[in-house]
C-alpha cells in the first residue's frame, strides 16, 4: 500500500470501472427501458423505442459509479473517523435533548404560524406511523420477533371499529378499548402457532397471516363489504361534542362559542393520534424498566438461557404479540375514525414492509429512532410527492441505501434499564437482535 | 447425607443412538458432585436432561426439596428453573448486550413479576414494585461482590473478559436462588490461577458464605478435566459410553482400574450425538 | 373422474412454473440463509423481458413457431439474470455478515425497487398477447366434458424437466456445483479452500434468476396476461413450496411447487376460487408450524 498523503486518486482504475457499470446498466436497461411496450389503437401491442432514454441512463450510472469510486479511494486515504462514525456520535449524545425538542415541536405543532390544514395532515399521517412504529417495536425491537403482517393488526383494529360503530351504534371512546383488545386478541392467536418458528420462517408465517386477513376482508363480502369497503364511518366527538359545520349548541363550535371551521376536527385528530402515540411510548418505556420489558429484551439476547432462568417463554412472546397487537389496534381504529373510509386496499403487504422499515431504519428498540425514521421515510415520501409513480421507487431505494449506510439503524445504540452507578449506553455490535 | 438429587435408570435415545444408558446415582444435599468421563460419555446429555433441556426416554430424576420431592423428568424447561435447579452454560449464553447488573436482574425474573401484579401494576405505578427491585438490585450486588464483578456492573456482559463471563453466568444462575446449581465444564478456558478462585467459590456457594443472604446451595459440575475435578468435589461419578463405569470419593474413583482404562484408553473417538 | 384429471394436468402445468421459481429461493437460502424477497420480482421481470423478446422476434414475422420461442427463452434468460445479478451486487453484498435484519429489509426494498421500475419504464397497464402456442389433444370424453391437453401444458413440463435435468447436472456434476455446495455447508471453510466465495454466490443468483425467467416465458405464454404486480403473489407461493419442500432442498423444491400447484388448482375448482390464496398461505404456515423442515429437509437439532 502507498503511504496516505502521496496516494493519488486512481483516475484510471475508476474510468475502467465506471466503464464497466455503463456497460451492466445497458445491458439492464436496453430492453427493459429502451424497448416500451404499448397497445395500440387496436389492442395489440407493440414496441416504442427510447434510445436517448437508456444513453441517459447508461451516463447516469457512469458518472455515478466513477465518483463512487473515487469518493471510496479517498476516503480509503484519509486517517480518522469514516463519515457515518462522525454522525453517529453527536447523534446519539444530542439524544437526550432531540427528544425533548420533537416533542416540543409535535405538540406546538397546531398553533406554529403558517401550519395549515396540509401541514396538520401531514403531521397526522406521519404521527400514524410513528404510532405503529412503536407498536411494532416491542415485538421486533424490544422482544426479538420478526413480523411482517403487522398490518392485519391494523386493519382489524380499523374494521372493529368500523362495524362496532355502524352496528352497534358504539362510540368513538368506547370502540378504541374494544379495537385495542381485538387486535390483542388476534396477536395472541397469531402468537400461539408460531412460538416455536424462527428468524426468516416466522416473517413469513407472519407474512401469510397479514395477506390471509386481507384476502378474508376482501372476500367476505357481506361483513366487511369486500372491495368497496366500508363507508359513512362515525366521525369522533369531542366528549360528545361532534365537529360538523351547523354550529349548533350540540357541536364543538357551538358548545365554545366558536366560528365553525373544518380546522377543529384536524387539531383534535391531531391531538388524538399525538395522544396515543405518546401513551404507546409511555407504556413501552416504562415496561422496559420492569421484569417484563428486561425478559422480552433477555428473550432477544437469548432464549435459551432465558428458559435456564425460569421464565416463561411462551408467555413473554405471547405479551409482546398481544400488546404490541393492541397498539396497532388502536392506530387502526384511529385510521378508520379519521378517514370515515376502510377498504382492504389500505393493508397489503406494502405497509407492513414501511413499518418494519421504519423501526430497522430507526434502530431495533430505539424509541427516539423509530421516531425519526417514521419523519424521514413519510415525510420524504410526501415531500416527493410530484414525483408521483416514481416515487415508491425511490422509496425502495432509499430503503436499500440507508440499510447499507446503516445496518442497524440510525439509532443502533441501547441504554441500559438499570444501573447501579452511571448510566451508559451500550453499543450496537453488541446487542443481538434475536433469532424469532 | 440426604440427597438433593436423585437419577434412577436415565437413558436418553436419539434415534437409534443410545447417549445414555440406564444411569443411576445421587447428588449428596450440602455436597459438590461431578459427572466425569471422556470425550463422548454422555455427560452433556445427562446435564441436559436433568436441566430440562432433553426430556430422558425413560427413567426418572427427582430433585428432594426440604419436605417435598418434585419429578424433574415431567416438567417443562423453565419449570425445572422454577424448582431449583440453576445452570450454566458450557458456550457461556449470556445477554451479551444488557449491563452485568440487567443480567442479573433478568435472573429475579420471576419473583419480580409476582411484585409487579404481574406486568399491570407496574405500569400505572402501583404496587410494592418499588421495594421489590431494590431487594433484587441489592441481592445482585450482593453476588457481583463474591464473584469479583460489582465494579462492572454497568457495563454490557459481552465487554467482560472471558473469566469474568463465566463467573457472571455463575451469578446469575445463584440470583434465582437455586437449590441445586448445575455447572457445564465451568473451568474450561480458565488459567490456573482462576480455576483455584473458582474452586473456592463453588465450596462458598456450597456452604452458604458466598454472598450475603445466600443459601447453602448443592452442587452438580460435569468436567472434562479429571485434574480440576479431584480438588474441589466432594462425589465423583464417572461415565463412559453413556454408562456409569465408578461412583465415589475422589481418593476411590483416582484408583478405580475402570476409570483408568476409560481415559487412558479405548473410546476416545467415539463421539456422542450430544 | 375427467374432471379431477383435468385439474390434474392443470396443476400440474402451474407446479412447475412455481417449482422453477422455488428453486431461486432454496439456493440462495440454502448458500446465504437470506429469503431473497425480491426474487419474485425477478420472475417479473423474466416474464417482461419475455414479452420484449417475444414481440421483438415476431414483429417482422422473421421467425415464429418453436424457433421463436427457444429465441425468447435464451434472451429473457440471459438479461433477467443480469438482473440478478445485479440485485445482488447492488443490495445484498455490500450486507454480507452484517445483521441479519439488515439483507431482509434491503430485500424488500429492491423488491419494491423492481416493482415500480417496471411500472415506470413498462407502464401500470396490464399487457396482453395473442396466444402463440395453439393446438392440444382432447384425452378423454366423458359426457360433454372433454379432458383437454394443451400443446402449452406439454411445452411447460417438457421445458421445465429439461431445464431441471441441465440444472441438476450443473450443481450435482460440475466444479461450479462443487463450489455452490461447498459454500452451502461452511462458506468460511470453503473460502480458507480457495473457494471465491462471492463468485460461487453470484453465480447462484444468476442461475435462481435465469430459472425464475423460464418460469415468467412460461407464465406469460400460458396466461398470456402480465403486469408489473405479479412477483407478489407468484413469489409468495413459490416461497411456500421451497418451504414445504424443505428449504436447501432442490428435488424439494420442484415437488413443493407441484404440490402448490396441484392444491390450488383443486382447491378453486371444488371449494371457492376467490380464496385460492387463503388455502395457499394457510399451507404455507400450517407446514411451518407442523414441518418446519418441510417434506425433505434436514431436522436440526437444537444445540445447547
Amino acid at each position: 500500500m502507498r503511504p496516505a498523503g502521496t496516494r493519488h486518486l486512481p483516475f484510471g482504475a475508476a474510468l475502467r470501472d465506471a466503464g464497466l457499470a455503463a456497460l451492466i446498466a445497458a445491458g439492464l436497461f436496453l430492453p427493459m427501458v429502451g424497448l416500451r411496450t404499448d397497445v395500440d389503437p387496436n389492442g395489440a401491442l407493440y414496441l416504442r423505442t427510447r434510445w436517448t432514454d437508456v444513453l441517459l441512463l447508461m451516463a447516469i450510472v457512469f458518472a455515478g459509479r466513477f465518483l463512487m469510486r473515487l469518493w471510496q479511494e479517498w476516503k480509503a486515504g484519509r486517517q480518522g473517523p469514516s463519515l457515518g462514525k462522525r454522525f453517529a456520535g453527536p447523534l446519539s449524545r444530542s439524544g437526550r435533548l432531540a427528544a425533548p425538542a420533537l416533542l416540543l415541536f409535535a405538540v406546538l405543532l397546531p398553533a406554529i404560524p403558517g401550519i395549515g390544514r396540509y401541514e396538520l395532515d401531514l403531521g397526522i399521517l406521519v404521527l400514524t406511523y410513528v404510532m405503529l412504529g412503536w407498536g411494532l417495536n416491542i415485538v421486533v425491537g424490544l422482544a426479538g420477533l420478526l413480523d411482517l403482517g403487522y398490518v392485519a393488526f391494523y386493519a382489524v383494529g380499523a374494521y372493529s371499529y368500523a362495524l362496532l360503530a355502524q352496528n352497534f351504534g358504539l362510540s368513538f371512546w368506547v370502540c378504541l378499548p374494544l379495537a385495542g383488545i381485538l387486535a390483542a386478541f388476534w396477536g395472541v392467536l397469531l402468537g400461539f402457532p408460531v412460538l416455536r418458528l424462527r428468524g426468516d420462517y416466522l416473517a413469513i408465517v407472519t407474512l401469510g397471516f397479514g395477506e390471509i386477513i386481507r384476502l378474508v376482508l376482501l372476500n367476505w363480502v357481506s361483513l366487511t363489504g369486500g372491495p368497496n369497503g366500508i363507508a359513512g364511518i362515525p366521525r369522533p366527538t369531542f366528549f360528545g361534542l361532534s365537529f360538523s359545520l351547523g354550529g349548533g349548541p350540540g357541536t364543538f363550535a357551538g358548545f365554545f362559542g366558536l366560528e365553525p371551521s373544518p380546522t377543529h376536527r384536524v387539531v383534535f385528530l391531531y391531538y388524538l393520534i399525538l395522544a396515543l402515540a405518546l401513551l404507546t411510548n409511555w407504556v413501552t418505556l416504562r415496561l422496559r424498566r420492569q421484569p417484563l420489558g428486561r425478559a422480552w429484551e433477555a428473550m432477544r439476547e437469548d432464549e435459551i438461557a432465558c428458559r435456564s432462568l425460569g421464565i416463561n417463554i411462551t408467555v413473554t412472546k405471547l405479551t409482546a404479540f398481544a400488546l404490541g397487537a393492541m397498539f396497532g389496534g388502536f392506530a387502526g381504529a384511529f385510521f378508520a375514525t379519521r378517514q370515515a373510509f376502510i377498504s382492504p386496499e389500505s393493508f397489503t403487504f406494502i405497509e407492513s414492509a414501511i413499518i418494519l422499515a421504519i423501526v430497522v431504519l430507526g434502530g431495533l428498540g430505539s424509541q427516539l429512532g423509530v421516531a425519526i425514521a417514521a419523519l424521514v421515510l413519510i415525510g420524504g415520501f410526501e415531500v416527493f410527492r410530484d414525483l408521483q409513480e416514481w416515487r415508491m421507487l425511490v422509496f425502495g431505494g432509499a430503503m436499500v441505501l440507508i440499510m447499507i449506510w446503516k445496518p442497524r439503524g440510525l439509532v443502533g445504540s441501547r441504554t441500559p434499564s438499570v444501573a447501579l452507578g452511571e448510566r451508559r449506553t451500550i453499543s450496537a455490535a453488541m446487542v443481538a437482535e434475536g433469532r424469532g | 447425607m440426604a440427597p438433593i438429587l436423585t437419577v434412577e435408570k436415565l437413558t436418553m435415545r436419539f434415534g437409534g443412538l443410545t447417549a445414555v444408558k440406564e444411569v443411576s446415582f445421587a447428588a449428596a444435599r450440602g455436597a459438590i458432585t461431578a459427572i466425569i468421563g471422556p470425550n463422548g460419555a454422555g455427560k452433556t446429555t445427562m446435564f441436559n436432561c436433568i436441566t430440562g433441556f432433553y426430556r430422558p426416554t425413560t427413567g426418572r430424576l427427582t430433585l428432594h426439596r426440604e419436605g417435598q420431592d418434585v419429578a424433574l423428568h415431567r416438567l417443562a424447561g423453565h419449570r425445572i428453573a422454577q424448582a431449583g435447579v440453576a445452570r450454566t452454560f458450557q458456550n457461556i449464553r449470556l445477554f451479551s448486550g444488557m449491563t452485568v447488573l440487567e443480567n442479573l436482574l433478568v435472573a429475579q425474573h420471576r419473583r419480580l413479576m409476582a411484585a409487579t401484579g404481574f406486568g399491570i401494576g407496574a405500569v400505572l405505578g402501583l404496587s410494592g414494585y418499588k421495594a421489590a427491585e431494590q431487594v433484587a438490585i441489592g441481592r445482585a450486588a450482593a453476588w457481583l461482590e463474591a464473584c469479583g464483578l460489582l465494579d462492572r456492573a454497568d457495563d454490557p456482559a459481552a465487554s467482560l473478559p472471558y473469566g469474568a463471563q463465566r463467573r457472571l453466568e455463575i451469578a446469575r444462575a445463584m440470583c434465582t436462588e437455586p437449590a441445586l446449581l448445575c455447572l457445564d465444564e465451568p473451568a474450561a478456558g480458565l488459567n490456573p490461577r482462576e480455576s483455584a478462585a473458582l474452586g473456592d467459590l463453588l465450596r462458598a456457594i456450597r456452604d452458604g458464605r458466598a454472598a450475603e443472604g445466600a443459601a447453602p446451595c448443592s452442587v452438580l459440575l460435569i468436567e472434562h478435566d479429571m485434574g480440576v475435578v479431584m480438588g474441589i468435589s466432594d462425589h465423583i461419578v464417572v461415565l463412559d459410553h453413556g454408562s456409569k463405569i465408578a461412583d465415589g470419593r475422589p481418593a476411590e474413583i483416582r484408583a478405580d482400574s475402570k476409570v483408568i482404562a476409560a481415559y487412558l484408553g479405548e473410546g476416545d473417538e467415539e463421539d456422542s450425538a450430544a | 373422474m375427467a374432471y379431477a384429471l383435468q385439474q390434474l394436468i392443470n396443476g400440474v402445468s402451474l407446479g412447475m412454473i412455481y417449482g422453477l421459481i422455488a428453486i431461486g429461493y432454496t439456493m440462495v437460502y440454502g448458500i446465504i440463509g437470506m429469503i431473497n424477497f425480491a426474487h419474485g420480482d425477478i420472475f417479473m421481470i423474466g416474464a417482461f423481458l419475455s414479452l420484449i423478446g417475444l414481440l421483438l422476434v415476431t414483429s417482422g414475422g422473421m421467425l415464429d413457431g418453436a424457433a421463436a420461442i427457444v429465441l425468447v427463452l435464451a434472451l429473457s434468460m440471459a438479461f433477467t439474470a443480469l438482473y440478478g445479478w445485479t440485485v445482488e451486487r447492488v443490495a445484498y453484498r455490500p450486507l454480507r455478515g452484517s445483521f441479519r435484519l439488515a439483507p431482509l429489509i434491503s430485500a424488500i426494498g429492491m423488491s419494491i425497487v423492481l416493482q415500480n421500475y417496471v411500472q415506470v419504464s413498462q407502464g401500470a397497464r396490464v399487457k396482453p398477447i395473442e396466444p402463440v402456442v395453439h393446438g392440444g389433444f382432447t384425452l378423454m370424453q366423458d359426457g360433454t366434458f372433454a379432458v383437454q391437453l394443451s400443446t402449452m401444458q406439454i411445452l411447460i413440463v417438457v421445458t421445465t424437466l429439461l431445464v431441471l435435468a441441465v440444472f441438476t447436472w450443473l450443481v450435482t456434476r460440475t466444479p461450479l456445483g462443487r463450489a455452490m455446495r461447498a459454500c452451502e455447508q461452511d462458506r468460511r471453510m470453503a473460502s480458507l479452500l480457495g473457494i471465491d466465495t462471492d463468485r460461487t454466490i453470484s453465480i447462484t443468483f444468476v442461475i435462481g434468476a435465469a430459472l425464475a425467467a423460464v418460469a415468467g416465458t412460461m407464465y406469460l405464454l400460458r396466461y398470456g396476461v402480465i403486469d408489473f404486480y405479479i412477483g407478489f403473489l407468484v413469489g409468495v407461493k413459490a416461497f411456500t413450496a421451497a418451504v414445504l419442500g424443505g428449504i436447501g432442498n432442490l428435488p424439494g423444491a420442484v415437488l413443493g411447487g407441484l404440490l402448490i400447484g396441484l392444491i390450488e388448482t383443486f382447491w378453486s375448482a371444488y371449494f371457492s376460487i376467490q380464496y385460492k390464496d387463503v388455502a395457499a398461505f394457510s399451507i404455507l404456515i400450517l407446514t411451518l408450524i407442523f414441518m418446519p423442515t418441510g417434506l425433505l429437509g434436514r431436522t436440526e437439532v437444537e444445540k445447547v
